[in-house]
């Protein structure tokens, strides 16, 4: 039974549950549903979640845990690995499956039958070639072993759907008879659904602490991989970044965090002062009308996917700065290149710094402002000696937020920085960044285990402590500031 | 009021000032001129903010619009039933065994037939020569086409061709004369023959559907590359992203404004919304990549997988708007339910969710539209694979490998054919028309439904 059919099921039957526990309520009653403490559909209601949620939750944490059983069952039949060689497992594990889906093909299409299949020998017969006949090529023979193995993947994940369907069945029966026979005219069934929404409630805030937690341990997990493969002392000291896939490659992160703030901070230079004086102007001198009109247009700017930005520098602005710049100054021939990436990225953040700005600025009480003015300061010697020094901090904070943002963005440095690896002063020449380099070891064919895969996960650590580092002392600066003036 | 009768020599002249109010004396002059700079240098951020936007988009915009046109030749061709039928019993499975190259050989003839009609001359161009200003992927249209209707065969149809993209380039300007010297994949007769077929009536350029439905095609055809699977991969990510971060996102955002207590646990999760708003995207793939490919064994390149990952990612966008909408509520809602007698759950979902529900519902709406055009966690997880066949139909279609639209894009502007970055342009404006239409949507809702207390 799949799992969509059987969520189906688990479904009907609590809806079932919900009419018949209804119905049961009334006629307990007598008919007369004043008699019941709650109204006959919280009793519907009630038998509806006891057979609905437990069964879903077993079914998802079935789901989760299934594979990483059926992978220590069947890694234990192949010899030759190691218990700890992640690699090697995970190696010979793709090889089973592959296996297993190309066997679960040939029987689908009658080229095998399941009877032959438990007395079938790998050696004996051309398994190769008749898992080629319905599709499946595979690089190599299939070896005894791995044939046993993905026999035995093939039986167990038979099994355990089975398993799976009868447990999720049954806790949704048990959870039907039990809320079913608590109905009677004192059952509090108003109270004790809506706990059980509530707890739902809750749960479904704790997505997000879930998340977090899956960023960090899968970040530090692979990453303890990574360093057992690769010295910690080269990963952060060395100066070369050459991956070689097939050994032997310097992993070095010096380049790529330089590419990374050499990028950053052009970006800044662009979007600090064009943001923050945009900023100004909004909220200090243009004309309401002005101000309605153009902070929108502004803020498009940020809902513009990255993407975008990307192609813009790849087709657009990286030909048209070697064309006029690069190359009349002789300082190289890339299209890609930091500035090309720091110019279009700056762009990106425009709205950032403005619109963060013009809140901490309009923060600003008015009080201060009639103050100076009264004093005989003009408006721009208000703004430049009152206004700004009190939004200060509020600023600083913005443009850390900004900052965090073009160190963890991605598309408009894959398509405009560069992918060579390099420390260079030169703003003209192609650099690369930690994002452009978890993209480009982690797509296409990856093969866990490897430390040029595995660096990836460092860098994305690396990536999320600074970013996280970052938005927390400007989210800090930025709410202290708020309080001052409240 | 006696001592002002000493007249104005009594008052003391000030040295410094002398000169009279309605001249500017040198100091206020800087300052008045510094006010003016100061102002100036604002309305220059903010036109030169507005004009990056305008040039992005105009640059966008002029690059991607002629993939929407495309050049097609229009031409009578011959079906023969000996080179495409030979057993004659129209039986799609026998007839398949003729391939492209069979109905390639039928497109050649037909060609040589219109130009020899139309006495267009071909001056000393060789067969192969005047075969090439036809698409590569022609053949391949017109076997499918034959296949799925099997009694064309021994007719003579009216069937519309694409032409080669160095055609079409040269038509839209992308390729010139000295362009096409230089070039191995197209000769300057051919651009010539190629003009006169536009004389003759035989080629011309039209809308191009193709554009929105085809799949994506092989390096070397870039006029027949569709946006078709891209679509779908994206829509159905999108499904998975509103069933999924919809019920969760209210029910998160509903639970920390309405119910939350202030102890610990509270804290802990409003600080984790916080933060992982600003987490980069590419974390999110990296996520995706660890948990839902290897540690639970999703496929690769498929949308479910795609929209889980966007789903964790969207959600604390939608959460934030969503508690500033139920915020907004007036506490005399949920008094006055509670006041006859409604428990708190009864005041929450009868009455302040349903107010606020069309602020949710834009949160939700704008939260859509940035995980659209979301492109850099998708590439961890495989979807810049190339895929052709379209994914099957739900649920089952959201396991199949699909595309998105902003990893097609992406995907296009690596390619090595000149012809791909009009075509990834014309991908952006597409994803472009997508989103525009999703935010007039929310900004609609918002002024038709969104009530101020």
């Amino acid at each position: 039974m799949s799992a969509g059919l059987l969520s189906l099921t688990v479904l009907a039957l609590a809806i079932a549950g919900y009419i018949l526990g209804r119905r049961r309520a009334v006629s307990v009653a007598g008919g007369d549903a004043r008699k019941l403490h709650s109204l006959p559909s919280y009793h519907g209601q009630s038998v509806f979640l006891f057979t609905a949620v437990p069964a879903f939750i077993l079914m998802i944490f079935w789901l989760l845990a299934q594979p990483v059983y059926i992978e220590n069952r069947v890694t234990a039949l192949i010899p030759n690995i190691e218990a700890d060689d992640a690699a090697a497992r995970e190696l010979a594990m793709a090889d089973v499956r592959r296996v297993a889906s190309g066997l679960d093909l040939a029987i689908a299409q009658g080229a095998l039958r399941q009877a032959d299949l438990d007395t079938l020998q790998a050696g004996a017969t051309d398994l190769r070639g008749k898992l080629a006949g319905v599709g499946v090529a595979l690089g190599a023979d299939v070896s005894q072993y791995t044939f046993e193995a993905a026999r035995e993947y093939r039986a167990l994940k038979g099994s355990l759907g089975i398993g799976m369907a009868v447990a999720v069945l049954a806790a949704a029966a048990v959870g039907f008879a039990f809320a079913w026979s608590r109905i009677s005219v004192a059952f509090r069934a108003r109270n004790v659904s809506e706990s059980f929404v509530i707890a739902m409630l809750i749960g479904a805030s704790l997505v997000a602490v879930l998340t977090t937690f899956g960023i960090v341990f899968s970040l530090v997990f692979e990453t303890w991989h990574f360093f057992e493969l690769y010295p910690a002392r080269d990963f952060f000291l060395s100066t070369t970044w050459s991956p070689k896939f097939g050994g032997g490659s310097s992993l070095g992160i010096l380049p790529l965090l330089w590419g990374t703030l050499y990028v950053s901070v052009i970006a800044l230079l662009v979007a600090v002062p064009i943001g923050l004086l945009s900023a100004i102007y909004l909220s200090e001198y243009a004309s309401r009308r002005f101000r309605t009109f153009v902070k929108p247009l502004i803020e498009i700017l940020a809902g513009i996917p990255t993407i975008v930005y990307g192609l813009f520098a790849l087709i657009t602005v990286g030909p048209l700065l070697r064309d006029w710049f690069a190359q009349p100054m002789g300082l190289g021939n890339s299209s890609s290149s930091v500035m090309t990436a720091g110019i279009v990225m700056g762009i990106m953040v425009i709205p950032f710094v403005s619109s963060l700005s013009d809140d901490i600025i309009n923060a600003v009480p008015q009080s201060m402002r009639d103050g100076s003015l009264g004093l005989g300061a003009t408006p721009s010697e208000t703004i430049r000696k009152v206004v700004l020094p009190a939004a200060l901090p509020g600023v600083v904070g913005a443009i850390l937020l900004a900052a965090s943002r073009a160190i963890g963005e991605t598309m408009i440095v894959v398509m405009g920085a560069g992918a060579a690896a390099r420390l260079s002063m030169n703003p003209f020449e192609a650099m690369t960044t930690v994002t452009v380099k978890i993209v480009s070891q982690l797509t296409g064919d990856t093969e866990f285990g490897s430390p040029e895969t595995l660096v990836a996960f460092a860098l994305g650590l690396t990536l999320f402590i600074i970013t996280l580092g970052l938005n927390v002392v400007a989210l800090a600066i930025v709410r202290k500031y708020r309080e001052q003036y409240e | 009021m006696t001592d002002i009768s000493g007249g104005p020599a009594a008052l003391p002249v000030s040295k410094s000032r002398r000169g009279s109010l309605l001249t500017q004396d040198a100091l206020t002059r800087r300052r008045n001129a510094a006010e003016a700079r100061f102002k100036a240098y604002g309305a220059v951020a903010i036109t030169l903010s507005m004009l990056a936007l305008v040039w992005l988009l105009f640059s966008i915009i002029s690059v991607g619009s002629p993939a929407f046109r495309q050049t097609f030749l229009t031409m009578p061709i011959e079906l023969p039933e000996d080179k495409l039928d030979k057993s004659g019993t129209r039986d799609p499975a026998v007839m398949a065994k003729v391939t492209t190259v069979g109905y390639a050989a039928v497109i050649q003839a037909a060609l040589t037939k219109a130009i020899k009609e139309k006495g267009i001359s071909t001056d000393g161009m060789t067969p192969k020569d005047i075969a090439g200003i036809v698409s590569l992927e022609a053949p391949a249209q017109l076997r499918n086409h034959v296949l799925a209707n099997p009694d064309l065969v021994g007719q003579t149809i009216d069937f519309e061709i694409l032409a080669n993209g160095r055609v079409d380039g040269f038509f839209k300007g992308r390729v010139t004369m000295e362009t096409a010297r230089l070039d191995s994949n197209i000769k300057p007769e051919q651009l010539v023959l190629a003009e006169r077929l536009v004389d003759a009536g035989i080629m011309a350029q039209r809308f191009n559907w193709g554009f929105i439905t085809f799949p994506d095609a092989s390096d070397q055809r870039p006029e027949a590359a569709g946006l078709g699977v891209a679509i779908i991969g994206s829509f159905y990510m999108m499904i998975v992203v509103l069933v999924l971060s919809l019920p969760i996102g209210v029910a998160a955002s509903v639970y920390l404004e309405e119910f939350a207590p202030k102890n610990r646990l509270t804290d802990l999760i409003e600080v984790n919304i916080a933060n992982l708003a600003a987490v980069p995207s590419i974390v999110f793939g990296i996520l995706g990549l660890a948990v839902f490919i290897n540690f639970a064994g999703l496929p690769q390149s498929a949308p479910i997988v795609g929209g889980l990952v966007l789903t964790l990612m969207t959600l604390p966008r939608i959460i934030i708007p969503a508690r500033a909408a139920l915020k907004s509520v007036p506490p005399s809602i949920r008094d006055a339910a509670l006041g006859v007698g409604a428990s708190r759950l009864q005041s929450v979902f009868h009455h302040v969710l349903p107010l606020a529900a069309p602020g949710i519902l834009t949160g939700m709406i704008i939260g859509l539209a940035q995980a659209l055009g979301e492109t850099a966690p998708l590439l961890l997880i495989g979807m810049v694979a190339f895929v052709r066949d379209y994914p099957g139909m739900p649920i089952d279609g959201f396991f199949d490998p699909a595309s998105a639209l902003p990893v097609q894009v992406f995907s296009w502007t690596v390619r090595g054919d000149p012809g791909f970055v009009e075509r990834a342009s014309g991908a952006i404006i597409v994803l472009l028309v997508f989103l525009l239409v999703m935010n007039a949507v929310a900004i609609i809702l918002r002024r038709r439904f969104e009530r101020r207390w």
